[in-house]
């Protein structure tokens, strides 16, 4: 099959890879740069835990063919941590008991990382509204919405 | 056509772990030279918290920070032997093993410590901090890092620990049908308020309050932790999940996400929880466990609610719009 060179940002590094037609982003970021943060869970865009940023916003990955993020940013929960400082949002996370398995948790905090980035001030319903696409099976999502909650609280107290 | 409410009520006595065949589990505890305590497992934590009670259960005993405990769960195939991580059993039967194990651990570390500090090892002490001592003499001290080290490498002892914890099999008594397939119990009660559309049939759950009793929370954030998600589950469980076929066959029931319905997070309902803590005889630090109950009293308590609501049984899980609809239909005895 004929391969096409494709090359994007990823938590803010070039990346150079070639992709075979019909490749989603998913597989090419867990298989062609090995970065296993998002999650393949069903393939079909039910589910979110596969989603990442791409220029700022939420993209189910496993949807989105890989080629139609050429020269574009791609961001994954690999990038939230700065060295050992975490993310507001993982320090939350942490805090509220917002992970118990942990497999939803990679697409959770793209998809609340998205929403910060544009509101700062979410309401309850914002938060609900922005991981409306993200299953967990394991925390009943009161956990993940408080911490989100609280994290654009502590980002709003640090700014 | 109307919105009816309903409230249910639902209380459950829970068995912890189960007893078929004997239900035991193992734990090794070993030191590092460094000091640091590993904790072998083949108890699976998959979420719920298995490895961070394990490792309190075992700093506590051993009497060293958390930070200095270690739990390994790698492999069960070369791991100490466990029944698994089901039927609410890991706090209270890997516990109790951890203890043991620990227990033996510590015996060892502390007369390794007695030779060093040339005294007797039923006169030490430990501080919790990494530092073992004399009784009433805390200056007479030595690092649980030091006593590491020495064992390894001068007195070539190993400071490490067996355990294990065996509810054996209970057999049925052939006059009486009498058995005690399990020693311990957690208990709880759960009310339900719903609210009913008999136009389309939906039921939301609006509101949860619920008392559990758990023996003692040994990490209460972990207990809240799972009460929350499993209540979620539970409701899921009641209205939303099945793998039974729609129309008209098996072939054609949910495969995926796409079909097989759970609820996100805009349909949970507010859960207001009391835990009360009555610690068990048996329980590692008088601990029970969460486990399955979490998700148990909340289907049965929104069967009530919808039968206070709209005044019909449904017998049939989930609760589903259809069989919501159905049943109206039976009661005001309109033909299908
Ligand atoms: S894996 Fe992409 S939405 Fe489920
Ligand atoms: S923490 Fe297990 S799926 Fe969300």
């Amino acid at each position: 099959m004929t391969k096409t060179p494709l090359q994007f940002r990823l938590n803010g590094a070039e990346k150079a890879v070639f992709t075979e037609g019909g490749q989603n982003l998913l597989d090419v970021l867990r298989r062609e740069v090995g970065d296993f943060a998002p999650k393949y869970g069903c393939g079909q865009g039910a589910c979110g835990v596969c989603t990442v940023l791409v220029d700022g916003e939420p993209r189910l990955s496993c949807l989105t063919l890989a080629e139609t993020v050429q020269g574009q940013a791609v961001e994954t929960t690999s990038g939230l941590a700065d060295g050992p400082e975490l993310h507001v949002l993982q320090t939350a996370f942490m805090e509220h008991f917002a992970a118990q398995c942990g497999f939803c948790t990679p697409g959770m905090l793209m998809a609340a990382k998205a929403l910060l980035d544009t509101n700062p001030t979410p309401s309850r319903d914002d938060v609900v509204e922005a991981i409306s696409g993200n299953i967990c099976r394991c925390t009943g999502y009161e956990p993940i919405i408080d911490a989100i909650l609280d994290a654009a609280h502590n980002r709003r107290r640090s700014a | 056509m109307a919105k009816h409410r309903g409230r249910g009520v639902a209380s459950i006595n829970y068995p912890i772990g189960m007893n078929l065949g004997g239900d035991p589990s193992q734990a090794l505890v070993h030191s590092n030279p460094d000091g640091k305590f590993t904790v072998a497992l083949s108890s699976i934590d998959l979420g719920q918290g298995m490895k961070s009670v394990t490792r309190q259960i075992a700093a506590e005993t051993l009497g060293v920070p958390v930070a200095d405990v270690y739990v390994d769960t790698a492999d069960s195939d070369t791991g100490p032997h466990c029944m698994g991580s089901f039927a609410s059993r890991g706090t209270h039967r890997v516990g109790n093993a951890v203890i043991a194990a620990a227990k033996e651990a510590r015996g060892v570390m502390l007369e390794a410590a007695a030779e060093e500090l040339e005294v007797n090892a039923e006169d030490l002490e430990t501080d919790g901090k990494g530092n073992i001592h004399v009784r009433g003499a805390p200056q007479r001290s030595i690092s649980v890092a030091d006593v590491a080290i020495a064992a390894q490498f001068r007195q070539g002892k190993t400071i490490s620990g067996r355990g294990i914890f065996l509810i054996p099999l209970s057999d049925v008594d052939p006059e009486t049908g009498e058995m005690t397939p399990v020693s311990c119990y957690a208990h709880a009660c759960l009310v339900a308020d719903v609210e009913v559309d008999d136009e389309t049939g939906e039921v939301t759950v609006l509101e949860m309050n619920s008392a559990y009793e758990l023996g003692r929370a040994l990490n209460p954030k972990l207990v809240e932790q799972q009460l929350v998600g499993g209540a979620w589950m539970g409701m899921s469980h009641a209205l939303y999940e099945t793998t039974e076929p729609h129309y008209p066959s098996r072939e054609n029931g949910a495969v995926d996400f796409n079909e097989y319905l759970m609820p996100g997070p805009g349909d949970i309902a507010r859960h207001n929880i009391a835990v009360l803590e009555r610690p068990a005889p048996d329980g590692p630090f008088g601990g029970k466990g969460p486990g399955e109950m979490c998700a148990n009293p909340v289907l049965p308590a929104v069967a009530n609610a919808v039968f206070d609501a709209i005044g019909v049984r449904i017998n049939d899980l989930p609760i589903s719009p259809e069989r919501i609809l159905r049943a109206l239909k039976t009661r005001d005895g309109i033909s299908h």
